[in-house]
């Protein structure tokens, strides 16, 4: 499967033979390393012959020319200098990944909270990486996730102590800022302990734009008594491709919110995969997607009820615009014996385009009779009722609309439990439904747009 | 303030309204009524600007300006406002923010500076209590989950809140308890000023006991086929308008 | 629970009815496929050959396609070289009047609750009864003849309407639309066919009636129904089959077409022999059904019960082409002990202000599994389409699965799609609030999902109504959850 992209497979074998080989990775890691390389070489990129892949053009980014990164040592900037994802009023631990890297030096955090890079960890907490590394990315059911198995360059670990409450929100930010095409394949893996509680923030950032292709994968466990707050924000370069594994393990009592917000971007896929192995644990599991132009964003999401006694609840909204594409793949499982399951599944889009494309599939596989499961998808227009209504008021089309809009995103939204969060993430939505955040976004001059800068600002935090 | 000369309205082909006139002048209360699908909503529609019909022709003046060539929020922006028979439900906007873009937008266009936050705040309480709306209504998503009644009170706060010069009631009565009814054209009558008009469509009489009106306009067949004052309202309701029928000049 | 769980088996435990053999003298081919076969079928029924190419194409086609595995399903591997392609009653070679018919079929489907004899016949339904591979009998040919009808067998057609037949075959399912429809066009014995010229509306319901007899036969069928501007027509087709140990493989193909301003109602009631409790034997269902709504305003109308079949794959479709043409899909698909279900629609719209309905309910007892698949497609240019479906499921039993997979696919701004599912079991305050009324668990039960089939089955025609709500009782007698 592999022959068509000779180019990248040059580029892979090169990387594990003089980086991997070389380093100081554990017999244990090596091995994974190893049986995983063979596994992608077996198995290649996902093609469109795979049912889940089918609408997903992988083939048009792999046929680009890349180079990997295969030094950590070109940490030359000081992160915090060169990117401002500042949340305002938001106390964060701040990290961050440059092209594929980890930026900073472990820091133990008060409470026992450790963050640090995933290599650190290989080396510096055996137990825990021996346990949880490559535990639910082992399946391989794409030849992605073994691709990063194989060769990921580095990527973070977070523990949080049993009964430790983290209380500062940490923030990882994966910036790409290279100065060529590059391939990255980072790998995260982060604990939660029993009663312990995180909240964590990932943005996906790019400030170069010579494009990039992100593969990430990362691994969550939540034991006994266990909250995860994840909140994912992705404001990628039009050439960016950014493909996402998440595997979250929930144990007895535990409760986890995952929420990604999608901005910008070339090509997106999220995939997100909770595996309900405790009774009574709950998993949230939503998006937004804002496409235009000629992006593609496409969620997957399963949830595996595998005990009884869980609730799962997934929410995806999407608007999509001009030449955009937009692709929801919803799956909730609920095993034999899994009783008392409540999941519920909703997936809702605005069209605003005959150039437009979405793609919605909101799958429910049952074995289970007391069960409690629905799901709704829709995809339409906005409202014209409600848009002569706002105009018969005063307001004007554009501003109805946004109004409108803006409203319909804000059902996501509102599950952020974080403030500060919810208000940025609202204030970048507002702005990007404005068309202000665009692909050259790390510019605020929003000089391609001047059009679009409106007659006043509707306050839309209290809406 | 509003001149409409040989109105002729059709939706699909079928004609709705064949060749209406009407003038209203500032400080006048207007009655229209008439049965069912009579197009009395069409009238409304119209001169708001829904565009939902083919074919437009006529003339509709108002304030010296030609409406058909404005758009829906230019003429609510000029004092047009129209209190409807069914008021869409708007999930996920609340009604203090969506009375804060309408008034910015409204008096952006008249060339006022908008209010700022605190004076906004402060006029919408004393609209609220104007209307007697309790105060967690305001709280909540435009129209969302309201009764029939809360809906037709939120129409005449926000009646009250953009202060209109022409303001068309559609079929307000409709869904109203006796009460409600009371409270809503209490509001509507505290908001008449010799400056404004009001346009009321009603099907039934009894609002017109509450929103005593200066003309009453007997719409049917697509005109307006009698026109008289107050006492015509009670005419009708005496006799029903199998009267109108047998007694008006029109050809069906 | 445990109650219930045992009242359910109870409901779920009862005999499929029709699953006797006659004995009817057979004529049958050699098992195996191969061209010589496809040649011999093509032969035996005195084929143009315009169409023993359209077969031989198919054929080819075939054997350089996959069975399809994408559906939710676990089907044993079939040995398409160990199953019989033709069998046919022995008859003689021109069926005049009934008399010539050979009594023991017409005892079978006395059996069935079909009479071929038109004077007993009370509600006025034509009907082309088809047994094994062929047709043996159709009903009211005479009659519906006046209106310039066409009814008859797919074989009188080829025969008699060669240029009808040779124009719409293939027009809606081509023969490489899919594994299935590909043998099926290949190897297609007999079917219905019926014409319905402009402006004409059919005075009676038309049915074709399905029995499979033989053993180790596979049954073919074939049909195609036109609806030529501005007619309309409701037809109806039922099925049943012995009870075997082993499994037979039925592999239809329905093409319907509609012109301007018809509209064409199809009701199936499904009853193959399902298995037995152990899951031994029974029908594998593969059938493709399509229908094109060609001409502006046109309609298409499905209603499937679904009780029977070991394994069901089967997906009606619309193709909404004309302006303002209109699809529906209404489904009850009942699956029990270890019956698997795989079923749903394609709605595919292509004109403007296209409107489609999917409503399928799904109930699964015992170890069966019961999926709905279904694809609402909006094409560039299909300004103003509608879509609603509803899917709902219903799990009798805490071994069985219920799954619902919906692919929606749209690309115009106008169009609006709506899906709804929901996943559940009969309450146990629905239950009881039946039995403190006075009801028996099982009448309980029965009534209750009668009650959530009953937005389906009230799209069925009369007559039909009554036998699939029956069905519906006995498909799940013994079983409540």
């Amino acid at each position: 499967m592999m022959e068509n992209y000779q180019n990248l497979k040059q580029l892979f074998d090169g990387f594990f033979d003089q980086y991997i080989n070389n380093e100081t990775d554990s017999p244990l890691s090596l091995s994974i390393r190893k049986g995983a390389f063979e596994d992608f070489y077996r198995m290649g990129f996902p093609t469109n012959k795979i049912e889940k892949w089918r609408k997903t053009k992988l083939k048009d980014v792999l046929d680009l020319p890349y180079t990997i990164n295969t030094s950590d040592r070109l940490r030359t900037q000081q992160q915090k200098s060169i990117f401002e994802c500042e949340i305002n009023n938001l106390d964060t631990d701040l990290f961050s990944l440059l092209n594929g890297w980890y930026e900073k030096s472990s820091e133990n955090l008060l409470q026992g909270v450790i963050v640090c890079s995933i290599r650190e960890a290989e080396q510096k907490y055996p137990e825990l990486f021996s346990k949880y590394f490559d535990r639910m990315a082992s399946d391989r059911s794409n030849g992605l996730i073994a691709l990063n198995s194989a060769i990921y360059s580095d990527g973070y670990f977070v523990y949080v102590p049993d009964n430790v409450a983290c209380n500062r929100t940490i923030q990882i930010v994966n910036v790409i800022n290279a100065t060529s095409r590059i391939f990255v394949n980072t790998r995260n893996l982060v604990i939660v302990g029993k009663n312990a509680s995180l909240s964590l923030v990932h943005c996906d950032d790019s400030l170069s734009s010579f494009g990039s292709f992100v593969n990430n994968v990362s691994e969550f466990f939540v034991d006994e008594g266990g909250q995860l707050d994840f909140y994912k924000m992705q404001n990628k370069d039009e050439k960016a491709t950014v493909i996402t594994h998440n595997f979250v393990e929930q144990q007895r009592d535990t409760n986890t919110h995952a929420n990604t917000i999608t901005f910008n971007g070339g090509l997106i896929r999220n995939d997100t995969r909770v595996k309900l192995a405790g009774k009574g644990s709950h998993a949230d599991v939503m998006g937004l997607y804002l496409v235009d132009r000629e992006q593609f964003v496409d969620n997957q999401v399963k949830i595996d009820h595998a005990v009884s006694d869980c609730t799962s609840n997934q929410l995806f909204k999407g608007i999509v615009d001009e030449n955009g594409r937009a692709i929801f793949n919803g799956h909730i499982l609920v095993q034999q014996d899994a009783q008392r399951t409540a999941a519920y599944q909703s997936n809702n889009n605005i069209q605003l385009t005959d150039t437009a494309s979405i793609d919605t599939h909101p799958f429910l596989e049952i074995y289970a009779d007391d069960v409690k499961c629905s799901h709704g998808a829709t995809v339409g227009q906005l409202d014209e009722d409600a848009l002569f209504y706002m105009m018969q008021r005063g307001i004007c089309e554009r501003n109805a609309r946004m109004l409108l809009m803006f409203s319909f995103a804000g059902q996501v939204i509102d599950h952020i439990k974080i403030p500060a969060i919810k208000n940025r993430i609202s204030e970048l939505v507002s702005r990007r439904l404005k068309g202000e955040l665009s692909a050259c976004e790390s510019c605020e001059l929003n000089c391609e747009n001047p059009d679009s800068v409106m007659t006043f600002e509707i306050d839309m935090s209290k809406i | 303030m509003l001149e409409i000369k040989d109105l002729h309205v059709s939706i699909q082909g079928k004609e709705i309204l064949k060749g209406l006139n009407l003038s209203v002048k500032p400080g006048e209360v207007h009655a229209i009524m008439g049965p069912n699908g009579t197009g009395k909503s069409t009238l409304a529609n119209v001169i708001t600007g829904r565009d939902i019909y083919d074919n437009i022709s006529g003339e509709i003046i108002y304030k010296g300006k030609n409406l058909m060539e404005m758009a829906i929020e230019d003429r609510a922006r000029e004092g047009i406002f129209l209190s409807f028979q069914y008021p869409v439900e708007i999930p996920g906007v609340s009604i203090t923010n969506f009375m804060r873009a309408a008034m910015d937008e409204i008096y952006l266009y008249r060339g006022k500076k908008p209010m700022s936050g605190g004076e906004f705040l402060k006029y919408f309480n004393e609209k609220k209590q104007f209307v007697e709306m309790t105060a967690n209504l305001a709280n909540r998503s435009v129209n969302e989950g309201f009764s029939g009644g809360e809906k037709k009170k939120n129409e005449i706060f926000q009646m009250a809140m953009l202060n209109p010069d022409l303001a068309i009631l559609d079929e307000t009565d409709s869904g109203l308890d006796i009460d409600a009814l009371r409270i809503v054209a209490n509001g509507v009558n505290k908001l008449r000023t010799p400056e404004n008009a009001t346009i009321v469509i009603t099907h039934y009489q009894r609002l017109l006991d509450y929103i005593v009106p200066d003309f009453v306009h007997v719409l049917y067949g697509g005109k307006i086929v009698k026109t008289g004052g107050k006492e015509l309202a009670l005419e009708l309701e005496d006799k029903g308008y199998e009267w109108i029928k047998d007694h008006a000049d029109i050809q069906l | 629970m445990s109650d219930s769980n045992q009242i359910l088996d109870e409901v779920t435990q009862s005999d499929y009815k029709y699953g006797f053999v006659s004995n009817i003298e057979t004529e049958t081919i050699e098992k195996g496929l191969n061209e010589d076969v496809v040649r011999l079928i093509s032969m035996k029924k005195k084929e143009p050959d315009w169409l023993l190419d359209y077969r031989l194409k198919a054929f080819r086609k075939w054997q350089q396609m996959d069975m399809p595995d994408w559906a939710h399903l676990k089907i044993p591997p079939i040995d398409f070289q160990n199953i019989i392609y033709y069998a046919a009653p022995k008859k003689k070679e021109t069926l005049t009047s009934l008399e010539e018919v050979d009594p023991e079929l017409i005892d079978t489907f006395n059996k069935l609750g079909i009479s071929l004899e038109e004077q007993k016949r009370l509600t006025g339904v034509a009907v082309d009864a088809v047994i094994d591979s062929v047709s043996v009998k159709t009903t009211f040919t005479a009659t519906l003849a006046k209106y310039g009808i066409i009814f008859c067998s797919f074989s009188e057609a080829v025969q008699e309407h060669p240029e009808l037949v040779r124009k719409y075959l293939g027009s809606v399912v081509p023969y490489t639309d899919n594994y299935f429809g590909a043998l099926n066009s290949a190897v297609f014995s007999d079917g219905s066919f019926c014409y319905i010229p402009k402006g004409v509306r059919c005075p009676m319901e038309l049915s074709t009636y399905f029995r499979i007899n033989a053993a180790n036969t596979g049954q073919f069928e074939r049909t195609l129904i036109v609806a030529d501007e501005g007619s309309y027509v409701s037809y109806l087709e039922g099925c049943t089959a012995p009870q075997r140990d082993e499994n037979q493989l039925h592999a239809a193909i329905v093409e319907i077409i509609a012109h301007k301003d018809a509209e064409v109602k199809y009701s199936t009631v499904q009853n193959w022999y399902p298995g037995d409790k152990e899951g031994r034997g029974g029908i594998y269902n593969f059938v493709t059904k399509r229908g094109l709504c060609e001409g502006a305003n046109s309609k298409i109308s499905w209603t499937q019960v679904e009780t029977g079949s070991a394994i069901t794959w089967k997906y009606p479709s619309c193709v909404l082409k004309g302006d303002n043409s209109v699809g529906e899909f209404y489904s009850v698909a009942v699956t029990n002990n270890y019956q698997q279900a795989d079923t749903g629609s394609k709605m595919i719209h292509l004109g403007k202000n296209t409107r489609s309905t999917i409503v399928s309910k799904g109930i699964s007892a015992g170890r069966s599994h019961n999926s709905y698949r279904g694809q609402v497609k909006i094409n560039k240019n299909a300004t103003g389409a509608r879509n609603f479906s509803q899917c709902d499921s219903l799990l009798l039993g805490d071994r069985c699965g219920a799954h619902t997979f919906p692919y929606i696919d749209t690309k115009n701004a106008s169009a609006i799609v709506e899906h709804e599912a929901t996943t559940s079991r009969i309450s146990d305050d629905q239950l009881f609030y039946c039995q403190q009324r006075g009801l028996d668990a099982e009448k309980s039960i029965s009534l209750i999902v009668n009650g959530y089939a009953r937005e389906v089955l009230n799209q069925l025609p009369m007559e039909f109504a009554v036998e699939a709500q029956k069905l519906l009782a006995i498909s799940l007698e013994g079983s409540v959850g």
